[in-house]
């Protein structure tokens, strides 16, 4: 077979799976997931063949889809590092997340379907990350969306699943418009959609764009706000969260959710400086109110919800810093962490009996101790402790901010590691550790191995990611998109076994403020919770923090805010344009013409009296006016 | 060329079959169903042969018969198809079968309501092919007398006022645009739509116009704008563009379903039709008049965005779907109104416009195929809930009903515009190409799009999600038999969504060839 083949593989494979699992073999539990798994697994090996044998060189391969008056679109898949890399990561995460799902889900009636919507969903991020061009991006952008959308309400029988799954969907669908008129405004302006093109064009003629370039940028950041959740369109992730673990694993929190932030990387050349300035503000902002708000929820779930937006909020930062390497590198490692730690929660409710408030739990080191250890790795992973991998790119985060000479946002992510770290070990020591909280609690036992071992790799994989040269790769990526005069060559590579002691000292040498920065954020952090959770029976903070405290537990009331204007307002609109629509136009306008043939009607038949003198006389009138008319004047 | 006159006789057989059917007794109810279906599917077989043999190169009219008929008035037998005659054929062709198969709950006067369907789908052919107004009009009214008898004689309980609204608005628009072609032909002796465009777009129209007509001393400028008003009046109650659009909803809802699908499917169509083939190329002039132009465009963008809205605020299936219906013409409509207009900020307008043009041409065809598919759904829900058709009447549905509900899930989402369906390419290349022409019109239009997500995600929460309304239990699923009968609309869904060239390849010569003729 030939190599240019590989790709369309991976692309399709879980498309076919999907096709073959709603067609033939929905009754059949075993062969479904066996064709969703067998797809991703096949996928990701067929990825390291591809990067193998071909390399990480940029490489494009399409197909013309459409070619109208002038016009042509092409479906083709980009291959460069970002895509490769990237690849590497839908279907590894997704590999280990399908084989986990194999377990968590086998008493659902669904699973089937499960599957068939998992296979769906893996290949519209595959098309997302393969694309060359926007519009196809947009395309598969969509389809990841409705696979969301599936995936979130796969409960559908209950309404909070429906509601949330109606309310994922409209809120990426409205960030997906200004990514539209983006895309639009694009074309109208180079003529093409393709990311390499434009990249040329650009570099031939940097104002391209003109007065529309901040413009056009933010547009196009529309979109993944609404894909990442950032603020204002954040509310809907946690929401999210009804949609069963594994989804919340590889959807809302490994994958799906970072499309916005690779496709931030991948049409890095098109962001002005004001543009990206904007950009890393939202990110920085996001990243503080979802730390906030995560400090005070007690659902497991939703807990790792807020975090996840916030680290989203740490990526998009980091792209707005003129950073799309440290964003990467971030998306990568959390993709790990991340995913462990949902698998590891989802462990945990399984363990429960869909139990998901903290406050019940408590005690799970001895009957649960794989699960137990790979959450501790996880929470390490992501409060940023080294050698584990969130440390590593989490600095290099916070070197962008100080490269980039942006202290503010410096100083909210660090404020925001302090947090991260606060209310991870809040939900360790209490969720996990102390006394069993309930009778739940002490009976709980081990998940079995289909489910633990995903838990193992994942664990082993957010220990070493920090140092396994993932960012040198992604140089490679944004040493091609950004103008060579801000960018900075990496420190020199060391050779063999020194290489990797070398790579993980190096955020020590590169940049001491912000590794030493990060360090100090994490012992805060970890040690606030310690003294205020390491033996709590309640949560003591409502009682310090007071109304604050009550804010953070309401999410800020966004939700309530939102209810109250953006949705009152369109449901008012409608029932206006309803109203207009029956009263003005249908009974007003028409009544009028309606009634005033009636009214003519009725004043015509008043003429017609059957008495011959008012005739005659009539008639007489109207031959003097017309003699009056001829003559007289 | 074929020598066979293929355009007369597609037009003739539903005729013949109608009037075949229309002489059978009322006791012969399954023979009037079989004869009616075997009718129009000979006519589908006979659109697919023209599909084949036409000639994908060319933008000009294909089929082409020309005779003469009434000399002296200048009156020629004169029919052909180009690009987009041949697709609303073909789309008439397709969906008339699609009606008479869910037409099963049509128990009373099957025969008469079988002719009367064939007649219709004579008067559509008619439409589509004719080139002179003589005949055309005749056809045009030939469509409307048989849909206001089937909704008049088979429709809901507000069946009265419902067709007689429809009657009127659409005859005074009738009427409106038969005067001014009255107007035209005083003027220049001429009912042939080819040789008007011709005068239309060298200016001699409007001084023919003020030449021979004196009328309240109107000069040039304004006679041509009123006969024009005329002719738009007929056309815009048709499609409809806001304010004439308040017969729609009440006719759609109250129809029988399998009607519904003919009006929405195909009559709609009509209007859109005419905008394109009559108003565009002969009253170019007068459209490209900026306030005219300015004020269609608007009027466009409120009909998407208003009706969208509206859409969101009913409570009955039907009703929300007829608003659906006018929400997506009115992205066709805003796609002619750009082309007619001048380039806009576009760097190359032809190319802007070469593509509006062919979106509207494909949102036409996808709307009909989406619109019919969905009202058939909703045939199925009527017949299986005893004729319920409320928003809030189900709930639940897809525990019962898995299939019915992924099926009409498809249909819904192809209504959405989501990617990989159907109505996702007609309406993105629409977007394109108005966007550069018309910046703040389309991108005001986005919040239709926006609303419409909306509604229909609210219909598929409000039917099919949720706890199971204890009611329908036992709601039967799809049978087969309606599956196969589904399979075809939904499959082409999925292939014009995909491989959308099946259908651009026949109509980007014509609509390229009709922004070649719109110079501005």
């Amino acid at each position: 077979m030939k190599l240019e083949a590989l790709p369309w593989l991976v692309l399709f494979l879980p498309l076919l799976a999907a096709g073959i699992i709603t067609l033939f073999t929905l009754r059949n539990k075993t062969v479904s997931a066996t064709l969703s798994i067998g797809a991703i697994v096949t996928g990701f090996v067929l990825t390291l063949a591809v990067i193998k044998f071909g390399g990480w060189e940029a490489r494009e391969l399409s197909v013309n889809w459409l070619s109208i008056g002038g016009l042509n679109v092409d479906f083709g898949l980009k291959l460069d590092a970002l895509s490769l890399m990237m690849l590497l990561i839908v279907t590894g995460v997704g590999s280990a997340i399908h084989i986990y799902s194999y377990g968590y889900m086998r008493e659902d009636p669904g699973f089937s379907r499960f599957f068939a919507c998992m296979s769906l969903f893996t290949f519209s991020m595959l098309g997302i990350v393969l694309s060359n061009n926007f519009l196809q991006m947009f395309i598969f952008w969509e389809l990841v969306g409705v696979s969301s959308y599936l995936l979130i309400g796969f409960w559908f029988e209950k309404p909070s699943a429906a509601d949330a799954a109606k309310k994922a969907f409209i809120t990426n669908r409205l960030g997906d418009f200004g990514f539209m008129l983006g895309i639009l405004t694009i074309f109208a302006i180079v003529g093409s959609l393709n990311f390499g093109t434009i990249q040329e064009l650009l570099k031939v003629n940097p104002a391209l764009f003109g007065a529309s370039a901040t413009l056009a940028g933010l547009l196009i950041f529309c979109g993944a706000m609404g894909k990442s959740a950032q603020f204002p369109l954040h509310v809907w992730l946690p929401d999210a969260m009804e949609g069963p673990t594994p989804v919340s694993a590889l959807i809302h929190a490994a994958t799906m959710v970072a499309a916005g932030v690779y496709m931030l990387c991948r049409a890095f050349f098109i962001f002005s400086p004001d543009a990206l300035t904007a950009i890393a503000w939202i990110g920085g902002f996001t990243a503080l109110l979802a730390a906030l708000i995560a400090v005070q929820q007690n659902d497991i779930k939703r807990i790792l919800a807020y975090s996840t937006l916030s680290q989203l909020g740490y990526m998009v930062m980091a792209v707005g810093l003129t950073g799309p390497t440290p964003a990467m590198f971030h998306l990568t490692t959390h993709a790990f962490f991340k995913a462990l730690l949902f698998l590891g929660a989802g462990s945990v409710i399984h363990a429960m009996h869909h139990e998901q408030d903290i406050w019940k739990m408590g005690a799970l080191r001895k009957k649960m101790p794989v699960t137990f250890w790979t959450f501790l790795v996880g929470t390490l992973a992501l409060c940023g402790v080294p050698p584990f991998s969130g440390f590593y790119s989490k600095d290099a985060i916070l070197a962008q901010a100080l490269h980039a000479h942006n202290y503010p946002l410096f100083a909210v992510a660090v404020f925001v590691a302090v947090l991260t770290t606060f209310y991870m070990f809040r939900l360790f020591f209490v969720a996990l550790v102390g006394e069993p909280r309930t009778k739940e609690a002490e009976h709980a036992h081990e998940s079995p191995g289909v489910m633990i071992w995903p838990l193992r790799i994942l664990a082993l994989l957010s220990v070493i990611a920090g140092v396994m040269g993932i960012n040198k790769i992604f140089d490679l990526y944004s040493s091609r998109v950004l103008p060579p005069f801000t960018y900075e060559i990496p420190v020199g590579e060391f050779s063999g076994a020194v290489k990797y002691v070398g790579r993980l000292l190096e955020p020590f040498q590169h940049a001491p403020v912000a590794a030493f920065g990060g360090l100090i954020a994490v012992v805060i952090g970890f040690l606030a919770a310690k003294v205020l959770y390491g033996k709590a029976k309640t949560d003591p903070l409502p009682a310090k923090l007071g109304a604050l405290s009550r804010a953070m537990a309401n999410r800020f009331y966004f939700d309530e805010i939102y209810e109250a204007t953006v949705i009152r307002i369109h449901d008012t609109i409608a029932a206006i344009s309803d109203w207009i629509d029956r009263w003005i136009v249908e009974g007003f306008c028409i009544g009028l013409v309606r009634g005033g043939t009636d009214l003519t009607g009725r004043a015509l038949r008043l003429v017609q009296t059957g008495n011959l003198q008012t005739y005659a006389f009539l008639f007489v009138l109207g031959v003097a006016v017309v003699l009056w008319f001829v003559l007289g004047k | 060329m074929n020598d066979l006159p293929i355009l007369t006789i597609i037009t003739l057989l539903p005729l013949i079959g109608g009037l075949i059917v229309v002489g059978l007794g009322a006791e012969q109810k399954g023979l009037a169903r079989k004869l009616a279906l075997a009718f129009s599917f000979a006519s589908l077989a006979l659109a697919m042969g023209l599909w084949k043999q036409f000639d994908t190169t060319s933008g000009e009219l294909q089929f082409v018969e020309r005779h003469d008929w009434i000399p002296t008035l200048g009156v020629q037998y004169f029919v052909g198809v180009d690009g987009l005659g041949l697709l609303m054929v073909m789309l008439t062709a397709i969906v008339v079968p699609m009606s008479l198969l869910v037409s099963g709950r049509i128990n009373e006067r099957v025969p008469l309501y079988h002719a009367l369907v064939l007649f219709l789908q004579a008067g559509l052919f008619g439409t589509f092919t004719a080139l002179n107004f003589f005949h055309w009009f005749i056809f045009w009214e030939l469509s409307l007398i048989p849909a206001f008898f089937l909704v008049r004689l088979w429709g809901g309980p507000q069946r009265a006022p419902a067709a007689t609204q429809f009657f009127i608005y659409t005859m005074v628009g009738s009427v409106a645009m038969l005067l001014a072609f009255l107007a035209i032909f005083v003027a220049t002796g001429k009912f042939d739509f080819i040789e008007l465009a011709e005068l239309g777009r060298n200016g001699t129209l409007a001084s023919a116009l003020a030449a021979k007509l004196g009328w309240y001393n109107l000069n040039t400028g304004p006679l041509a704008l009123v006969i024009f008003g005329g002719v738009l009046l007929g056309f815009a109650v048709k499609v409809p563009l806001m304010p004439f659009h308040t017969w729609l909803p009440a006719t759609y809802a109250e129809a029988p379903s399998p009607v519904t699908m003919l009006l929405t499917g195909v009559m709609s169509k009509m209007g859109m039709y005419g905008f394109i083939r009559i108003l565009l190329p002969i009253f170019v002039s007068q459209m490209q008049m900026p306030k005219v132009l300015a004020t269609l465009q608007w009027l466009a963008v409120i009909t998407i965005v208003f009706s969208a809205c509206a859409a969101f605020a009913q409570r009955d299936l039907k009703r929300i779907l007829a608003y659906s219906s006018i929400n997506h013409l009115g992205y066709c409509l805003l796609g002619v109104f750009a082309v007619a207009g001048s380039g806009g900020i576009a760097v190359n307008a032809a190319t802007e416009k070469a593509a509006a043009l062919n979106g509207v041409f494909l949102q036409m065809f996808n709307h009909g195929l989406t619109a019919a598919t969905l009202f058939m759904f909703v045939g199925f829900l009527e017949q299986r809930s005893g004729g319920l058709h409320g928003l809030n009447d189900f709930g639940g549905l897809r525990k019962v009903a898995p299939v019915f509900c992924g099926l009409m899930g498809i249909a819904l989402f192809s209504s959405l515009g989501l990617p990989g369906l159907n109505g996702f390419v007609g309406e993105f290349l629409i977007f394109k190409g108005v966007f550069p022409l018309a910046p703040w019109a389309a991108a005001l239009s986005v919040i239709g799009l926006l609303v419409t997500a909306i509604f229909i995600l609210t219909i598929l929460q409000r039917v099919f999600n949720g706890p199971l309304n204890v009611k329908w239990a036992k709601f039967p699923d799809l049978t087969p038999g309606e599956i196969g009968l589904l399979l075809i609309p939904i499959a082409l869904m999925f292939v014009l969504g995909l491989y959308p060239r099946l259908v651009l390849d026949v109509i980007n010569p014509t609509a390229v060839q009709m922004v070649e003729q719109l110079k501005f």
